[in-house]
């Protein structure tokens, strides 16, 4: 299993996701992003992260990435 | 609001895709956005061939080619055409309704209802309501439902956030009495306070079109869009579909007195396969029980896209099986629909290609 630093990785090698706690103000992630890393989410930790909870406070950093994780059944 | 109708049924279905066919990893070298991104959301949201028309057809072009092939095989004919609904967001012209324009060019009855509705992604629901209600009317005893656009002639090839998905097509259904005592359900919502989330600025009467609102211009995130191109707030639009479409199936499936689990199928608006999937696992709904390939095969072709994945994905069944179907439709408007129903036994069903 990745870890959800790993994921971010993969989707915008680009950036040190360490660096950021609003990974969206920062430019990091867009919408486009957001959909793509909810989905390698769902298959890496065998989930399914509700629709209504892909809005942009649940992605603003690993916080809150992790946060969402616990909330939707990951076991982190 | 909950809708109830008693004896009416689809009869057939045809669905008209033009034989152009585009795909999204050629397209995508339009986009100012790195390749390997791009690939990567065609993976999930399922981007890949769609069917737009030729610079110059219209919605007219592609009803009257599937009205002759129905008349030509003998699956409907012109004089049983008792009403007419067209339901379109890019008519031919704003006068006269492109419902006219069809009559007239196949040289239809004098003595038949023809209106156009202005409805998109809900309008399959809302010309099914609106032929159902007209069936209760002794003298009309065949309904034909044109839904159709070409919105791929007015979106920006620069906007990633909606040219890869955009298809176009034109579905007829006929719709008569039931011999059967069946029994419709459906129930239609509307939020118009939330219309600018999908929505063509220019063009109306509010904002004509002029070499102005033709012009492009950068929207952020390397989109490139003119106010005559059609604009989706994708974010809102998710998030209204996840928020608003599971409370309204509930409430349909509750008044009709039926379980997601005696539903065959739930034959869903096609936007995109991630947001279909979220809908399903949103409901409990199994991802074989909502079926999400239109959008990979044709595109998002806006009101056809329910008759297509009917279409597509039960084809000849249902010329001879019966199918308990939950649909839905969710858009422009913002307005939202379901309906629950028998279909089966058609006429006709089938897919053809305009050239």
């Amino acid at each position: 299993m990745k870890s959800t630093a790993e994921i971010l990785k993969e989707i915008r090698p680009e950036f040190d996701f360490s660096a950021s706690n609003d990974f969206l103000a920062d430019g990091m992630l867009d919408s486009f992003d957001m959909v793509t890393l909810v989905s390698a989410l769902d298959k890496n930790y065998g989930i399914s992260i509700q629709g209504t909870d892909i809005v942009p406070e649940n992605f603003q950093n690993l916080q809150t990435i992790q946060a969402l994780l616990r909330k939707s059944g990951a076991k982190i | 609001m909950n809708l109830l109708f008693r004896r009416k049924r689809i009869s057939g279905a045809l669905v008209v895709v033009p034989a152009n066919e585009r795909s999204f990893v050629a397209d995508m070298k339009n986009f100012n956005f790195p390749e390997a991104r791009s690939l990567k959301l065609k993976e999930v949201m399922g981007f890949d061939k769609r069917r737009v028309v030729e610079p110059g057809v219209c919605v007219s072009d592609l009803a009257v080619f599937g009205l002759e092939h129905l008349f030509e095989r003998g699956w409907l004919k012109r004089e049983e055409i008792d009403a007419l609904i067209v339901v379109t967001q890019t008519p031919d012209y704003f006068v006269p309704g492109t419902c006219c324009v069809i009559h007239g060019r196949l040289g239809l009855k004098r003595d038949t209802l023809a209106l156009n509705i202005s409805q998109a992604c809900t309008g399959f629901l809302i010309g099914l309501i609106q032929g159902f209600m007209l069936l209760d009317q002794e003298s009309i005893r065949k309904v034909v439902l044109v839904n159709s656009d070409v919105l791929s002639r007015k979106v920006s090839p620069q906007d990633r956030n909606i040219y890869p998905l955009v298809g176009d097509g034109c579905a007829i259904t006929v719709l008569e009495r039931d011999t059967e005592d069946s029994v419709i359900h459906a129930n239609v919502r509307v939020d118009g306070s939330r219309g600018d989330a999908l929505t063509m600025p220019a063009g109306g009467m509010r904002l004509p079109s002029t070499p102005e609102t033709a012009k492009l211009q950068d929207v952020g995130d390397g989109n490139l869009r003119a106010k005559d191109h059609l604009f989706m707030d994708g974010a809102a639009i998710f998030n209204f579909v996840q928020t608003e479409v599971p409370p309204m199936i509930e409430d349909l499936l509750k008044h009709a007195g039926a379980s997601t689990d005696s539903v065959d199928y739930f034959l869903c608006h096609q936007p995109n396969r991630f947001m279909l999937e979220k809908l399903a696992d949103k409901m409990n709904i199994p991802h074989a029980k909502m079926p999400n390939n239109v959008v990979e095969h044709f595109g998002n072709n806006s009101g056809v896209t329910i008759p297509t994945v009917m279409t597509f994905n039960l084809g000849e069944r249902l010329l001879r099986e019966n199918f308990r179907v939950c649909l839905a439709g969710f858009g422009a408007g913002l307005t939202w629909a379901g309906m629950l129903l028998n279909i089966g036994k058609f006429d006709f069903n089938t897919i053809i290609d305009y050239k």
